[in-house]
This record gives C-alpha cells, sequence and structure tokens, in this order.
C-alpha cells in the first residue's frame, strides 16, 4: 500500500491558545483514520489545518499526489490547495449546507466539480451525475431538485457524491454523521464503508462518536486538549486502550 | 459652449488622471475589473456614473460625442446626459454612430459597425459576473485570480436542466482573451458577437461598485456555452416596420390599448439610416 | 521451514489507569510455535489468556513485551512491533478472525454481511452474494432471513452469520474464539465441517474451543497455556 499523506510535527495556535500541538501520523491508501476526541480536543481544527483550511504555525503535511509528486499543503500556494480540494481530496462537511449550493439543483452539485476542470458537455456532465446520484442511493428523478427539498440524510450522500465525482484519493470527514437519526446513520456508514472498498479511498473522519469509529475506520487518533494521546489500530484502542484518558474515553461510552 | 465654471468634462485634471491610469491597467488586463475612486457625480448611482465618469476621463475638445440608451439617442436619459457634456465640456454632439468618436451607452451595442476611430463606453451596474452565486467580494476575486469559473457553467446547466435552453438573455458572461470572465453589462445576447474583435476600443464603467475594465480593439471575446449547447442569438419572425431590417435587434412596441404592436429597431440611428437608404 | 506462527517470551497484562494503576497480569514468557496447515486448540483455565492471546496474535490486544512472528507473504512479520498499516495488510490477506460475537453495521442484510470479506477483495457483488448464501445455507440460516438484518436474529442465528462471515474468504491463518459457544449439537457439526473444509485448503488454524470433542475432532494437537507461560 502506498503512503498517501505524512503529517509531521503539525501545531496550531490561536493566539496563546493552544488548538493542536505536535500532531504526526502517516496515512496509506485504502485506510479509514478516526481523529476522535471530545469537543474542544482540537479534532477539527486538525481537519481543517489538513485540508489547507486554516495555515498552521508550525509542521508538515506531505501529500503524495497522483502524479507521484509530493506537496507539502502548508507551504503549498492557495492555487495548489483549492486545486487539490477539487479534485484529488474532498471534504465533507458535518452541516451539509456547507459543503453544498443549496441554490442550484442536485445534478448541478455534482456537476460542478466536473464543469470546474473544464468539462465543456452538458449531455456527459448530466449523466455522471445521474451515476453519482445512484451510487449514493439518491433516486435519479430528484436530480433536478434543489437540496433544499432534500431530507438531512440525502443532503450528506449528495454533499459525499459530490465530492466523489472527480475520483479523489483522500476524504477528509467532519463528524458526517452527526445530526443524523441512527437508522439514517446506519446507511451512511455502509454507503462510506462501501466506497471506500470500491473506490480505495483513504479517509480522515473527525467525530465524537466511539460507535461510528468502530463501525467505518481501521485506525484511530485519540486527541485530548490538542494533543494525541494514543494512536493505533481502532479495535486495539477500543479493546486494549493504554492511556489514561483513553480508558476513561472508552469505558464513558453508553452500551445500548 | 463650456459654462466657464467647471473643469473641462467636469472633472478635475487629476481625478482624470487617476480613472486614465486605471484604464490602462484595464487594456493591459482585458476582462480584469480594475478598481478606481469614483467621483460623487451631479447624477445619482444607477444613472449611469461610471460610464460618464470613464467618458470625462477620455474626451478631448476634438471628440464627437453620441450618447444612447437601449439604443435610442432621444430618451430622457440618453438626452440628459448629452446635454450635460455639452454643459462641461462644449463637445460637439451627434446622432449618427459613423461621425461620433465616442459612444456612450446604455444597454445596446449599436448596430453599425464600428472603427478602430472610435471608443464604445458602457455603462454598467453590476461588473461581478459571479456575483449572483458568490455574494462575497473576497471569494470572487480569488475566483478570477484563480481562474475558478466552474460555478459559471453551473448557472448554464441549471438553465438547461430547468428550461430545456439557457435563460439568459442579457448581460451573458464571456470569457475575454481566453482568460477572464466578464459581464458586458446588461447589453442582450445578440450583441454579443460585436464584442469579439471589434476594431473600436471598449471600456466599461460601474459607478456604484468603483470598477472598470476594457476590451482593446480586435480581442477575442467568446459568450460561455456548451459544446452540445452552443451559443445563439435571438431571432425574430418580424422585420422592423419602419425601416424593413431583419437583423438588427428589435423592441416591440405597444401601439394601442387593444393590444396593438410593432416591433421596430432598438438602435434609433441604424432606423433612420436604413430608411434615408431606401 | 518457517512457522505459521512463533511466539517468544509473549507477556500481557493490563493496567487500569483509572483505578489507581491496578495491574491484572494475564500471562508471561509465553513460548510457543505452530507450523503451517497445523489445526491448534488453545486450552487452559479460564483467566489464563486464551483468548487473550488469540487477540494479541491479531493485533486487537497491544503485548505488554515479546514478540509474535507471523508468517505473512512469504516474509515474518512481528505483530507486536508492526506498525498500523502492516498490522492491516496482514489482517487483509493472512491473518482471519472469528469472534465470539457478531459485530456489524446495523441495517445491512445477512447476505451482505456475509458477502463483504469476498468484496473487500474485489469480487463483484452478484458473485458474492451467491457465495455468502451458500454459505449461510451451510451454518442452516434459511432463505427467508438473507436479506434482514442479523441483529434481528437470535443469539445463535448472530453467531451463525458471524462464522459465515469468517468463513467466506480463505486466509492462510484462521483465528476462531469460541466459534460454537451459542450453538446447538446439529450447528456446532456444521461449523466443524466449516473448519474442516478451511483446513484441506491448506489454513492454519489457531482456536479456542470450549467442548473437547470439538478439539479432537479438528485440531492435531493443544497448547495449553498453563504450561507454556511461566
Amino acid at each position: 500500500m502506498k503512503k498517501l499523506l505524512s503529517v509531521q510535527q503539525l501545531s496550531k495556535f490561536f493566539g496563546e491558545q493552544l488548538a493542536c500541538d505536535d500532531i504526526g501520523f502517516d496515512l496509506y491508501e485504502g485506510e479509514v483514520l478516526a481523529i476522535v476526541g471530545e469537543s474542544g480536543s482540537g479534532k477539527t481544527t486538525l481537519l481543517r489545518c489538513l485540508a489547507g483550511l486554516l495555515p498552521p504555525n508550525h509542521g508538515r503535511i506531505l501529500y503524495h499526489g497522483k502524479d507521484g509528486r509530493q506537496v507539502d499543503i502548508v507551504l503549498a500556494s492557495e492555487a495548489v490547495r483549492r486545486n487539490l480540494l477539487r479534485t484529488e481530496w474532498g471534504f465533507v462537511h458535518q452541516d451539509a449546507r456547507d459543503g453544498l449550493r443549496m441554490g442550484v439543483s442536485a445534478g448541478a452539485n455534482i456537476g460542478e466539480r466536473l464543469m470546474a476542470i473544464g468539462d465543456r458537455h452538458y449531455g456527459h456532465i448530466r449523466s455522471s451525475a445521474e451515476q453519482w446520484l445512484g451510487r449514493v442511493d439518491i433516486p435519479i428523478s430528484r436530480i433536478d431538485d434543489s437540496p433544499w427539498t432534500y431530507s438531512g440524510g440525502m443532503r450528506q450522500r449528495l454533499q459525499i457524491s459530490r465530492n466523489l465525482v472527480t475520483a479523489p484519493r483522500l476524504m477528509l470527514m467532519d463528524e458526517p454523521t452527526g445530526g443524523l437519526d441512527v437508522s439514517v446513520q446506519a446507511r451512511l456508514l455502509d454507503l462510506m464503508r462501501g466506497l471506500v472498498r470500491d473506490l480505495g479511498l483513504a479517509v480522515i473522519l473527525v467525530t465524537h462518536d466511539l460507535a461510528v469509529a468502530r463501525l467505518l475506520s481501521s485506525r484511530m487518533i485519540v486527541m485530548q486538549n490538542g494533543r494525541v494521546v494514543e494512536q493505533g489500530l481502532t479495535d486495539q484502542i477500543l479493546e486494549d486502550p493504554q492511556q489514561p484518558y483513553s480508558q476513561l474515553l472508552v469505558s464513558s461510552v453508553l452500551q445500548v | 459652449m463650456s459654462s466657464a465654471s467647471y473643469n473641462f468634462a467636469y472633472l478635475s485634471e487629476q481625478t482624470k488622471r487617476m480613472i486614465r491610469r486605471a484604464l490602462l491597467k484595464a487594456i493591459a488586463i482585458p476582462g480584469y475589473q480594475v478598481p478606481f475612486a469614483s467621483r460623487e457625480m451631479p447624477m445619482p448611482y444607477g444613472w449611469g456614473t461610471g460610464g460618464v465618469q470613464v467618458t470625462a476621463a477620455i474626451l478631448v475638445p476634438e471628440d464627437v460625442l453620441k450618447v444612447i440608451d437601449q439604443g435610442a439617442d432621444d430618451t430622457t436619459n440618453a438626452v440628459s446626459l448629452r446635454s450635460f457634456f455639452v454643459k462641461t465640456a462644449g463637445i460637439a454632439t451627434t446622432e449618427a454612430t459613423a461621425e461620433a468618436t465616442v459612444i456612450q451607452t446604455r444597454h445596446r451595442i449599436p448596430e453599425a459597425p464600428l472603427t478602430e476611430n472610435q471608443i464604445l463606453v458602457f455603462q454598467v451596474p453590476i461588473p461581478e459576473p459571479l456575483r449572483f452565486l458568490e455574494p462575497r467580494e473576497t471569494e470572487t476575486r480569488k475566483m478570477h485570480a484563480l481562474e475558478e469559473y466552474g460555478v459559471m457553467h453551473v448557472k448554464l446547466y441549471e438553465d438547461i436542466a430547468k428550461l430545456g435552453q439557457v435563460a439568459t438573455t442579457y448581460a451573458y458572461p464571456a470569457k475575454v482573451a481566453g482568460r477572464y470572465v466578464f459581464d458586458p453589462s446588461p447589453i442582450p445576447k445578440f450583441d454579443n458577437p460585436k464584442l469579439d474583435h471589434n476594431p473600436a476600443l471598449q471600456l466599461f464603467g460601474a459607478g456604484r461598485e468603483k470598477r472598470v475594465y476594457a476590451i482593446p480593439p480586435y480581442t477575442s471575446v467568446q459568450s460561455l456555452d456548451f459544446e452540445d449547447h452552443p451559443f445563439e442569438i435571438q431571432k425574430w419572425d418580424h422585420t422592423c416596420a419602419l425601416c424593413g431590417s431583419d437583423d438588427s435587434f428589435l423592441d416591440e412596441i405597444i401601439t394601442d390599448d387593444k393590444g396593438g404592436h410593432m416591433f421596430v429597431c432598438s438602435d434609433t440611428d441604424h432606423c433612420r439610416a436604413t430608411q434615408e437608404q431606401k | 521451514m518457517p512457522q505459521a506462527v512463533s511466539i517468544q517470551n509473549l507477556q500481557k497484562e493490563f493496567i487500569l489507569h483509572n483505578q489507581g494503576g491496578t495491574r491484572i497480569p494475564v500471562f508471561s514468557g509465553l513460548e510457543t510455535e505452530i507450523g503451517v496447515g497445523e489445526s491448534v486448540a488453545i486450552v487452559g483455565q479460564s483467566g489464563q489468556g486464551k483468548s487473550s492471546l488469540l487477540k494479541l496474535i491479531f493485533g486487537t490486544y497491544q503485548a505488554t513485551s515479546g514478540s509474535i512472528n507471523v508468517l505473512h507473504q512469504g516474509a515474518i512479520f512481528n505483530v507486536v512491533a508492526a506498525a498500523p498499516h502492516e498490522i492491516l495488510s496482514l489482517r487483509r490477506s493472512t491473518i482471519g478472525y472469528v469472534t465470539q460475537f457478531l459485530r456489524c453495521i446495523p441495517r445491512v442484510a445477512a447476505e451482505d454481511v456475509v458477502a463483504e470479506p469476498l468484496r473487500d477483495r474485489g469480487m463483484a457483488l452478484d458473485e458474492a452474494r451467491n457465495e455468502a448464501r451458500e454459505l449461510l445455507s451451510r451454518v442452516n440460516i434459511p432463505e427467508r432471513l438473507w436479506h434482514l438484518p442479523p441483529m434481528t436474529f437470535s443469539g445463535g442465528e448472530q453467531q451463525r452469520v458471524n462464522i459465515a462471515r469468517g468463513f467466506a474468504a480463505h486466509f492462510p491463518l484462521l483465528l476462531l474464539d469460541e466459534p460454537t459457544a451459542s450453538l446447538d449439537a446439529e450447528n456446532r457439526a456444521r461449523v466443524m465441517t466449516l473448519i474442516e473444509d478451511a483446513r484441506a485448503r491448506g489454513s492454519t488454524i489457531i482456536g479456542v474451543f470450549h467442548h473437547a470433542d470439538e478439539r479432537h475432532r479438528v485440531c492435531d494437537r493443544e497448547i495449553d497455556i498453563g504450561q507454556q507461560a511461566k
């Protein structure tokens, strides 16, 4: 498996306030990495730094691109970062409204990335949109509907498909199942599992829900107060946590 | 005769210099919106202050000025602006397109082909073609800088998906010199082909938004479209009721209370000239 | 001839930090070797670490010290020292693990739960489902249940779905943790047949079996944790 991402000594401060400190990990193709922690642990800040949406104060984020070249996201120009986020990377927001153009149809939402990379054939764009709607189990008849008419779960699936249309290699997800009904969550998790497998995606997933991390991720990073407390295989951290905070976190989960 | 109390063409010389510098920059970067320090003018925003400032900055005493509004020289606005320049600059004016050296226009390009000796000044309300989909100025500037124009085609896609064709009939966005996407001001899409490789210099002024942009002579201007839905101009089933022209932009005029109507050239000078030829 | 699994001086203890650092030792000094194609039963008293040993081999538990060397695609990997992505690679193609309890995404049909390991290996949906259905038949899950989510099934049925999933894809090394715990005699026999088929395919089996007759039926020998550890 090829290495996709190498994060080294990543730190982000807001003035004096530490958000995340000295974060380091590697990500390989096909891996799903969950970053878990409570509110204020710094996990969302970390994700936004990884996506190039926030400039870190220190550290490197080395991405191994499709063309084999290595790019340091921290040092790259904004043009390079924005382009990556539209092509080889995807970003799924917790609230689908932040990741969609609510004012245009579902089909336009999915087609936008294709149009952004130069696709100028309406018929082709539309059929790609239909294909991707089908992939995330949204009825094709809804292609011209506005996302305002979609349910929360459907919006989230639309957001995912909007990101997938350019065949990204890495997806960053911020609490993608947050705020959804449990039954809708289950469907979404199953969809993501399937997509990860079928598309060979690597995923970095921020969540506070250990059950979601358990079902979706193969590796996990536990964060507390901006620092990495423990990292390893998901099942290992959940069944044999080594650090005091990890043990506390795992034992705090309510059993249904 | 100009009024003795006004500087030539109303604006101070320093102001004209500032605007000309902005215009030179605009000409050097075709289609790029150049900010400028828009002045208080003796007409409110929304009444052509941008176009007036551009015209004022470039006028010389030898110029012959034509002012049209929706193609007509005799509407209230056209008349007002023309007399403004007579009062403040004392230049000669004309209604004949061929005789003008500077043509200020609102919402039309004259039918008569222009020459290298002419400058066309457009009045622009909203200079930013991306504004309808992206309200943030910080974001639209980045999109232009990084050539992120996918969202323009999103709008066209939406139209085709909902209406079967592109619904935009005026202010139709186009790409200038293969680089910047621009808003040609609310001219009908019928006029878009005239923007392309026009021998005249085309200048655009937006007073309220404080931007100028330009298309130098003989510059490529390509209206946005899809390969399978190419750009098309409007067509009418009628010819002009006055001059018989079948290739000019026609206005529909209601003639009575019983629904009577007629189709007439929007460009009054073109209509007159065609009639005289007959 | 490299061993399928070779364990040296393995120690495992739990430290409960939130209970004043209480230490719970499981075992220490464990040494044993299992050859390729062997079928071995782990035996010992309750609490001596039979399940723990399987979890240590699979990487779910982290060893306190020692080494666990596993043969993987012709090379030897020490699970104790391996990086997470290496262990994931081991789990993808070499080590399979059948747990005691079914854990899966809710609201997914039983036939899709079982098909998943095959889909992970790249098999097409229809083919994977067909194989899954065959396996479900073999563990006596009737057709009417195939498209239902297994979380609605009885304990025994869930376990049989779990087993079907565990045997869906071929693994050179198979770890079985009380696979027949909640099954009646007839179903236990069916599971034994599945294990025998895996053996026939050349898999190395390491299992914890509750019943002696099972051990006698499918295993070559026993490893007594109490004796192999100090």
